[in-house]
């Protein structure tokens, strides 16, 4: 029998119900193995002291036949989702003393579902960047090779799940910051339809890309977690009540639309053949493989990188030193906004800052925001015409498997590792990654993902066809 | 092209302090940053209008509520000064 910090939320589920373990020896045996493991893969900023009260409240409602599959089960949560009392710094100086007023709108549903909380993950700055190496506390490493990044910017998150530190855990995705690191560490993430789930409590970032979702061991367990924290909610008005969009109906038989022309020169060899593979797996399987046409996808990373910055430098004005966060003190109240924010924010913040004040001012809005924005639109437009022929669009989740540390200093060459991601949070539509496969380098071998795209609030299709993948893996 | 001015005036903007340096290693990424962006000049949008969203009131409706002072202390303990519940800033105006 696995250890029990093994287990996916459906079995750890079942132990508790079957009286394998209660759920004190389900919590230890993630927390030690976070105690153990953390020094060297630096997954956690904080793991947090047990809670005796909801262990207790938690084991009482499942020997009264409490329902929830969460009850009792420790999650892990990105630093950028509040937990009241508890820091949340997004992995900044800036917020390094920063502790949460209020419970994020994901945490208060975990709560009531009876869910633990291990600790809050590492993460690039203020969720910006691919590795986790922008994090101002150090970078994490990938378990399944240490000498490699976990991707990012949930890179925390994920190297939490993969190396069995909790049983699953929340990330925040805005431009594939949940779906690459799971494709890197060889586990299941969800970016959710925008306003599937609230983003109150969600440190922002993009407030028109972020989402809040799972990153979990298997197929199921991200259902389960994703049912547990969507929901419209009167804190958030961007989120979006059910039937919103005209319902999807999926037959035995997934029709999956594979945008060749974009699948080049720039995806690695053997992470195609993975991807080819898996597609004829699928067909084999009775599912049917179509072509689609997504030509603006080519424009897609740019437009991203107008509109991420564009909303980062909006967002990010509130951290000005006075009311909370790091606070520094110059001569005049301007020396105090520019030398808080000079210190507090880390290269990469400041650089998308910059970037961001750049396009949106004067003489270059129409030429970069605006336009920008048409793309996007006219992005959402092409998937909406593809998903008349096809449920769900599939690509390779990034081109290659996880790069070694330092690999992508310059910062387009990092950005381009988003390059299948962005799209669905331009468009807004739900996307999953799923493990297809390994492929070698330098001895180890390394998990790949493969990526669905649904139509909005098409996740049903979703966990359908990644679990289809699912199912070749272990077959 | 960018120039190390530019970079300094939108540092400015956006309230922060570059050093030299690094306003200089900022400017040459930008240049690369700004080319690849700038493939957006050669998307050709479709000439009918854009789809305007439908409208509707996002402010919550006020009902009930909460009771007044219950988060105060909660806020005020992230105040980098206080005095009572009162965030201390700098005095902007003078009295002379």
């Amino acid at each position: 029998m696995s250890r029990f910090n093994e287990l996916t939320i459906v079995r750890a589920a079942q132990a508790l119900r079957t009286k394998e373990c209660t759920v004190r020896e389900l919590w230890d045996a993630c927390a030690t193995a976070a105690r153990e493991k953390n020094p060297e893969l630096n997954a956690y900023l904080e793991i947090f002291d047990v809670d005796e009260a909801a262990i207790e409240a938690a084991q009482k409602r499942i020997e009264a036949g409490d329902a929830s599959l969460l009850c009792g089960i420790p999650l892990a949560l990105k630093d950028n989702i509040l937990l009241e009392g508890k820091v949340a710094s997004a992995a900044s100086k800036m917020l390094a003393n920063y502790r949460a007023t209020y419970d994020a709108t994901v945490v208060r549903k975990l709560k009531e579902a009876g869910a633990l909380f291990v600790g809050r993950t590492n993460m690039d700055e203020f969720a910006m960047g691919s590795s986790t190496e922008h994090s101002a506390f150090g970078p994490t490493k990938n378990p399944r090779d240490t000498s490699r990044v976990p991707g990012g910017s949930s890179g925390g998150s994920a190297a939490a799940v993969a190396a069995h530190l909790c049983i699953a855990a929340l990330g925040s995705d805005t431009g594939g910051s949940i779906r690459q690191p799971a494709a890197y560490t060889g586990l299941v993430g969800l970016k959710p339809t925008y306003g599937a789930v609230s983003r109150s409590g969600l440190i922002a970032m993009g407030s028109s890309l972020d989402q809040i979702g799972p990153l979990t061991k298997s197929v199921e367990d991200g259902r389960i977690l994703y049912e547990a924290i969507r929901g419209s909610d009167p804190l958030d008005s961007t989120t979006i009540a059910d039937g919103l969009y005209s319902a999807h109906v999926s037959s035995a038989a997934l029709r999956i639309g594979v945008p060749r022309e974009l699948i080049g020169d720039g995806v690695d060899e053997d992470v195609k053949a993975v991807f080819e593979g898996v597609l004829k797996k699928l067909e084999e399987a009775g599912h049917s493989i179509v072509d689609v046409a997504l030509p603006t996808s080519s424009h897609a990373l740019a437009a991203y990188y107008v509109i991420m910055p564009a909303e980062v430098s909006t967002n990010l004005a509130r951290l000005d030193g006075i009311r909370y966060g790091h606070a520094s003190r110059g001569d005049t109240l301007l020396a105090d906004y520019v030398q808080s924010r000079t210190e507090g924010f880390g290269e990469e913040t400041l650089r998308r800052i910059i970037l961001g004040t750049f396009v949106l001012s004067s003489g270059y809005i129409d030429a970069y925001y605006r336009k920008a924005d048409a793309a996007r639109e006219l992005l959402r437009s092409e998937y909406n015409a593809a998903f008349k022929n096809c449920d769900v669009i599939a690509f390779p989740t990034t081109p290659s498997p996880a790069f070694t540390f330092g690999a992508k200093s310059d910062p387009l060459s990092m950005y381009l590792e988003d390059v299948y991601t962005v799209t669905a949070n331009l468009t807004g539509m739900p996307a999953v990654s799923v493990p297809m496969g390994d492929v070698a380098r330098e001895g180890n071998m390394l998990p790949v993902g493969i990526h669905f795209t649904a139509p909005h609030q098409g996740e049903e299709l979703l966990f359908v066809a990644a679990s289809e993948v699912e199912k070749t893996q272990t077959a | 092209m960018a120039t190390v001015d530019d970079v300094k005036k939108l540092a400015a903007l956006s309230r922060i302090e570059l050093k030299d340096a690094q306003l200089q290693k900022f400017t040459n990424e930008f240049d690369s940053i700004l080319a690849y962006v700038s493939q957006l000049e050669s998307l050709e949008l479709p000439s009918a209008g854009s789809e305007k969203p439908q409208l509707r009131n996002v402010m919550r409706v006020e009902g009930e509520p909460h009771p007044s002072g219950i988060y105060t202390e909660k806020i005020a303990a992230q105040f980098p000064a206080r005095e009572g519940d009162a965030l201390v800033v700098k005095q902007i105006i003078k009295h002379e």
